[in-house]
C-alpha cells in the first residue's frame, strides 16, 4: 500500500460538489441554508471602502498646516459634493480671498494640522458574489458568504487561464487526437464552452475570443501559443506566468486545459464525458493555485433538478494498491495510461540514479514499466 | 533542570513536514531518526498538527520510541522510561510564511533599513512603500489595499528629524484601509520604527483602525541602522497574530517546549553561529520549490560581522520554476546543458514540472533541466542578496587619501567572493541531488567564488530544526550539525582572471606533489576523511600558484600557502577563470560542459543509457 504523491483529477459524470462562495470582506449573507440557487443567485453582498483622496490643501491654500482650521468651512464627518467649497482664507483686508473647492465628492475623514492635508473618503463599491453554480445553499459563513452544494458533473484540469463564466457545451473536434483550428470556429459558438482534442491552436484561440465564446477545454496548449495570445489579449508585449496563480486576467474567454503543455491527448474518460455533456448548460473557472491551497480549473455541470438530487457515494481516492488504474504524469511515459502491479518498499535507483520509491505498471499499450510513485495519479474511478 | 536527552523537533514547510528525533547517546546528541509527512494547513484538513502527527509517527516507527499520547499529541515527556521527548520543537513557513510590506520614506535608506529588518526576521516582502519610490500616491495606496500582507513595518525619519513624511505615509496608510491576508475582521498589525518624534502624529492617525506597535527607530541617524528591536517585534506579532490564525498553530504551540520560529529565521541563526564559532564568512543558501534564501556573514571595513538574509520569493524549482525561466531567460538555463534543446521543449517541460511540482526527474536529461534551472536560480536569488546585503547608503564619510583611491562609495556591496570562506547548500535540489558532486558544481557555476572556499551541503536539510535547537540547547544543535547535517564536499580553489584556452593558470602543490590545471579546466585532487567517506575531513597544506595575471587571494600571480579541508570530491581545482565565461558556440560549449562535468565525476548519461 502507498500513498499516491499527485492527488488525481476529478472526472466524474455524477459527484457532489461543494464551492465556498466567500466575500473578500465581511457583509450581508442574502441566503438562507437549504435554499435552492441559480448560478445568478445573489449570495453575499458587501461594500468595499472607497478610497480616501488626499488633498494637500494647505499648500494649494498657500497657507501652514496650523492655519488650516480658520480657513476651513466643513468638518471632519460631513458628506462632501463634488465642487464643494472646502477651505477660504480671510485674504488681506477682505480682499485676494483663497479658496479651494473639493475634486471629489465623499466623506471628510480626515484633517491634519500635521501636514495641512485633507482626507475625503470616496464612496463605497458595492461587492456581489453570486452562486456561480446551480445547488442547495448547505451551510451558511456568517457575515461573509455560504457553501454551496451542487450534484452533477465535474471535470478539473491541471491548468487554465480566465475566471468564471457561464456557457453551453459545445463538441468542436472530432475526436481527443484531434487539434482544435480556426476552422472549427463559426459565429454559433458564441456563449459556448468548446470541447477540443489534443490541443489548440492560436489561430483558434484568437477566433474563439473574437467570436464571444465563452471557454474552450482542451487536453493540451503550446506554451509559447498561449503567451502569444494572452500577450496580445492583455495588450502587455511582456507578458508571462511565472507563478501558476491564475484566473485574474482580464480576457474574453476562460481556458481549460485537462493534460499539460505541448499537444497531449485528452484523456478518453474525460474527452467522453464532455461529448455526453454536449448542448448543458455548463460553469466554467480557469482559476489554478499550485501553491498551499491547491485550486484547479473547473467544468461543472449541474443536474436539472437539484432539490432532488441524491449525492451518490463518496469515491475512494489516494491509495495506490496492486491494480489501481494509474496515468503517468511525467517523461518518459507522460501520458500513458495503466495499472500497478507492484509496489516494492525498498527504494529504487531510476534512470536520474535518483533513489525514489517507486510502483511497477502494466501500461495499455503492452509495456511493463516502474516509475516513481510521485510521477503518477490516479484515475478516480 | 533535569538532562535534555531526547529532543524532537519538526519543520512545517510548505509542501512537506519534516521531523527529527535527537538523543543523547554515549555523552554526545546524534541524529536518530527522520520522518516525513505532507503538510496540512490547507482543506480538507485545515489543522497542521495533523501533519505533524504523521511525520512523528513515521519516527516512532523507526525509532520505536512512543512519542505521541494517546490522544495523537506530541508527549513532552518529563518521562523517565522510553516514551516521549524531553524537548519537542518547532518552526514553520508553511501557509506561505510570513508576508510583509515595508514602508520607508527614503527608498535607498530608512525603506531598505525596513526590508534589512523584515528579511532578516524571516518575512517574504510583497512590497516596499517609499514616498519617493516614483509612483503616485493613488497607485501605493491601491497597492496597500490589494496586497493583504500579514504586517506593515513602517519606518522612515532619523530620531529629531522631520515628521511630516512619516504622517504622509500614515494618511496613506489610513486611505488603503489594509486588511490583514489572515483572520477577517481583524485589524492589520503595523510595526512603528521610525523618527521617534512623529509617532505621536502617526499614532493619533493609525489608533483604532491598525493593531500599532511602536519600537526604537531602526534607522535612528544615518550613520547607524538599529534592527533588532524591528525584529523581535516582527517575530513576537508572528508569534502573537500569524501563528494565532493559522490552521491548527493554536493547538501546535500548545505542544511545543518553545515558540514556534520561522523556517528562514531558523536558518539564519544557524549560519550565523557557525560563522561565530569558526570566525568565517560564510554564504548559506536555501532552495526551496517555492523561494530561494540566501544567507551571508561577512565583513564590514571595520572587520564587524554583518549578517543579511534575503528571500527571493519566486525563485523555487517547483511552484516558481516558470518564474526562474522568466527571469532567467531560456538561453541562460539551455547553456549548463551537456545536450540541446530547443526553446519550446524546454519551456513545455518547465511548465509541466510547474502545474505537477511534486514530480521526480525520471531520465537523466530531466535531472539535468532542473539542475540547470537550479543553477540559474541560484545565481539570480545571489544577485538579489548582493543588491541588499550592503553598507548603509546616505553616510557621510570621513575619508583619507588612501579611502578615497579605494572606495567608490557609500551603500557597497558586503559581498566579497576572495574574502569568501565557506558556503552552505541546503534544499532539495542541493540536498538530495544523485552524486555530491552535482551539487558543488551547482554551486560552483552560479556563485563562481574566489581563490580558497570550503563547499558543504546540508545533508538531508535540517538545519531548520537545529536553528530552531540552537536557541535552546546550542551544544546540542552544534553536535548535531557537525556530525550528522554538514556534509563535506570539498575546497574550491578558483583562480581570478581570464586567459585563453589551454594557457596556464594554476599549480597547486599538496603533499610534495603538484598539479598543475590550464586555463578552461577542472581537476580534482583527492582529499577524504580522516575514516570512512564521511565525519571529519581530511585537512592538508596547500601551495596555491597561479600564473601571471591571475590572482587567488594573495595579489595578480603571487602564491599563497592555505589550509585546504577534502570532502566528498576533494580539492576542486576550478581554472575555469573568473568571471566564468562560457563558448559562444554551441558544440564548443557542449565540449566544455561534458568535460567538466567527467572531470567532476558526474555522468551525462544514464548508466544504462
Amino acid at each position: 500500500m502507498g500513498s499516491a504523491y499527485t492527488p488525481g483529477l476529478t472526472v466524474s459524470g455524477r459527484t457532489v460538489i461543494e464551492k465556498t462562495r466567500r466575500l473578500p470582506l465581511k457583509g450581508a449573507v442574502l441566503v438562507q441554508e437549504g435554499e435552492l440557487v441559480v448560478p445568478t443567485t445573489v449570495i453575499a453582498r458587501t461594500e468595499l471602502p472607497g478610497l480616501m483622496q488626499t488633498v494637500k490643501l494647505a499648500e494649494q491654500l498657500g497657507v501652514e498646516p496650523n492655519e488650516l482650521t480658520s480657513a476651513l468651512r466643513v468638518s471632519t464627518g460631513d458628506m462632501i459634493e463634488k465642487g464643494q467649497l472646502l477651505a477660504q482664507t480671510k485674504g488681506l483686508f477682505g480682499f485676494f480671498k483663497s479658496e479651494f473647492k473639493s475634486p471629489v465628492a465623499g466623506k471628510l475623514e480626515m484633517v491634519s494640522e500635521q501636514t495641512g492635508h485633507l482626507g475625503i473618503r470616496m464612496p463605497p463599491t458595492p461587492i456581489e458574489k453570486d452562486a456561480y453554480v446551480s445547488g442547495v445553499v448547505q451551510s451558511v459563513v456568517p457575515e461573509e458568504g455560504a457553501v454551496i452544494r451542487c450534484v452533477g458533473a465535474l471535470v478539473q484540469g491541471i491548468f487554465g487561464v480566465g475566471g468564471e463564466r457561464q456557457g453551453v457545451i459545445r463538441a468542436v473536434t472530432s475526436s481527443q487526437d484531434a487539434t482544435l483550428d480556426e476552422s472549427a470556429i463559426t459565429p454559433e459558438c458564441k456563449g459556448n464552452i468548446l470541447i477540443g482534442g489534443q490541443c489548440v491552436t492560436l489561430a483558434a484561440l484568437r477566433a474563439a475570443a473574437a467570436c464571444g465564446a465563452a471557454g474552450i477545454v482542451v487536453g493540451g496548449v503550446v506554451d509559447s501559443d498561449l503567451m502569444e495570445f494572452m500577450r496580445s489579449e492583455l495588450k502587455d508585449p511582456g507578458f508571462d506566468i511565472g507563478v501558476a496563480i491564475t484566473g485574474h486576467e482580464p480576457i474574453p474567454l476562460t481556458l481549460v486545459v485537462t493534460e499539460g503543455f505541448g499537444p497531449i491527448r485528452m484523456a478518453d474518460r474525460t474527452y467522453s464525458l464532455l461529448q455526453s455533456l454536449n448542448g448543458r448548460a455548463a460553469a466554467i473557472n480557469g482559476a489554478t493555485q499550485i501553491r498551499a491551497g491547491v485550486i484547479r480549473p473547473e467544468v461543472i455541470v449541474a443536474d436539472a433538478d437539484q432539490a432532488a438530487a441524491v449525492a451518490p457515494p463518496a469515491a475512494d481516492a489516494g491509495e495506490l494498491r496492486i491494480g489501481t488504474p494509474i496515468r503517468v504524469i511525467r517523461e518518459p511515459y507522460f501520458g500513458a495510461l495503466g495499472s500497478v502491479t507492484g509496489l516494492p518498499s525498498e527504494l529504487t535507483q531510476v534512470d536520474s540514479e535518483t533513489w525514489v520509491r517507486v510502483l511497477n505498471a502494466a501500461l495499455q499499450d503492452g509495456r511493463t514499466v516502474t516509475v516513481p510513485r510521485a510521477n503518477v495519479e490516479i484515475i478516480v474511478t | 533542570m533535569p538532562e535534555i536527552r531526547t529532543i524532537l523537533a519538526t519543520d512545517c514547510g510548505s509542501t512537506t513536514t519534516k521531523a527529527i528525533l535527537i538523543t543523547k547517546q554515549d555523552g554526545s546528541y546524534r541524529l536518530t531518526s527522520r520522518g516525513e509527512a505532507p503538510t496540512t494547513v490547507e482543506a480538507p484538513f485545515d489543522d497542521v498538527t495533523v501533519g505533524v502527527t504523521n511525520a512523528v509517527r513515521e519516527v516512532e516507527e523507526l525509532s520505536k520510541r512512543k512519542l505521541l499520547d494517546a490522544d495523537g499529541k506530541v508527549a513532552v515527556a518529563a518521562d523517565e522510561g522510553d516514551e516521549g521527548a524531553d524537548l519537542y520543537l518547532s518552526t514553520s513557513s508553511a501557509g506561505g510564511g510570513l508576508q510583509m510590506t515595508v514602508a520607508g520614506v527614503v527608498k535607498a535608506m530608512s525603506a531598505e533599513s525596513a526590508q534589512r529588518a523584515a528579511l532578516g526576521a524571516g518575512a517574504i516582502i510583497l512590497d516596499v512603500i517609499a514616498v519617493d519610490d516614483g509612483r503616485k500616491d493613488y497607485q501605493k495606496v491601491e497597492r496597500i489595499r490589494q496586497l493583504r500582507p500579514d504586517m506593515i513595518l513602517m519606518s522612515g525619519g532619523t530620531d529629531g528629524g522631520t515628521i511630516n513624511h512619516l504622517v504622509e505615509l500614515a494618511e496613506m496608510l489610513v486611505s488603503a484601509d489594509p486588511k490583514p491576508r489572515l483572520g477577517i475582521g481583524l485589524n492589520l498589525p503595523v510595526i512603528y520604527a521610525g523618527n521617534k518624534d512623529a509617532y505621536p502624529a502617526v499614532a493619533e492617525l493609525l489608533e483604532n483602525r491598525v493593531s500599532l506597535r511602536k519600537v526604537d527607530n531602526l534607522r535612528p541617524t544615518l550613520e547607524r541602522e538599529n534592527l533588532l528591536p524591528a525584529r523581535e517585534a516582527i517575530h513576537e506579532l508572528f508569534l502573537e497574530h500569524v501563528m494565532q490564525q493559522a490552521p491548527g498553530y493554536g493547538k501546535l504551540s500548545s505542544w511545543v517546549s518553545t515558540g514556534i520560529m520561522s523556517t528562514p529565521n531558523a536558518v539564519g541563526k544557524i549560519m550565523q553561529t557557525i560563522a561565530a564559532q569558526r570566525n568565517i564568512t560564510v554564504l548559506g543558501v536555501d532552495i526551496g520549490g517555492a523561494t530561494t534564501d540566501v544567507f551571508s556573514v561577512f565583513k564590514s571595513l571595520q572587520g564587524d560581522s554583518i549578517y543579511n538574509r534575503t528571500v527571493s520569493a519566486n525563485l523555487g524549482m517547483s511552484y516558481s520554476i516558470c518564474n526562474v525561466l522568466m527571469e532567467a531567460k531560456a538561453e541562460n538555463i539551455r547553456r549548463w546543458l551537456p545536450f540541446s534543446v530547443s526553446d519550446a521543449e524546454l519551456r513545455n517541460q518547465l511548465r509541466n514540472k510547474m502545474i505537477r511540482p511534486t514530480t521526480i526527474p525520471q531520465r537523466m536529461e530531466d535531472l539535468q533541466i532542473e539542475q540547470a534551472v537550479s543553477r540559474e536560480a541560484l545565481r539570480l536569488a545571489f544577485e538579489h542578496h548582493k543588491s541588499l546585503a550592503r553598507g548603509l547608503t546616505g553616510v557621510q564619510q570621513t575619508r583619507t587619501i588612501g579611502d578615497a583611491m579605494t572606495q567608490g562609495g557609500t551603500g557597497l556591496t558586503l559581498v566579497n567572493m576572495m574574502s569568501l570562506d565557506m558556503i552552505v547548500g541546503s534544499g532539495g535540489v542541493l540536498s538530495h541531488a544523485p552524486r555530491r558532486a552535482q551539487s558543488a558544481l551547482m554551486m560552483m557555476d552560479a556563485y563562481q567564488p574566489e581563490g580558497v572556499t570550503l563547499l558543504t551541503v546540508d545533508s538531508i536539510f535540517m538545519m531548520p530544526q537545529l536553528g530552531i535547537l540552537s536557541t535552546v540547547q546550542p551544544e546540542a544543535a552544534t553536535e548535531v550539525f557537525e556530525r550528522d547535517c554538514l556534509i563535506y564536499l570539498g575546497t574550491c580553489v578558483a583562480p581570478v582572471g581570464t586567459g585563453k584556452e589551454g594557457d596556464a593558470c594554476v599549480t597547486v602543490e599538496v603533499a610534495g606533489s603538484s598539479t598543475a590545471v590550464p586555463y578552461g579546466s577542472i581537476k580534482v585532487i583527492p582529499l577524504g576523511f580522516v575514516t570512512g567517506d564521511d565525519g571529519e575531513p581530511k585537512r592538508a597544506e596547500a601551495t596555491i600558484t597561479p600564473a601571471r595575471g591571475f590572482d587567488v587571494g594573495n595579489g595578480k600571480g603571487r602564491s599563497r600557502t592555505v589550509t585546504v579541508t577534502g570532502g566528498l570530491s576533494g580539492i576542486i581545482i576550478d581554472a575555469r577563470g573568473r568571471p566564468l565565461t562560457l563558448p559562444t558556440d554551441d558544440a564548443m560549449r557542449l565540449r566544455k560542459i561534458k568535460e567538466w562535468m567527467a572531470a567532476m565525476d558526474i555522468p551525462v548519461d544514464a548508466p544504462n543509457a
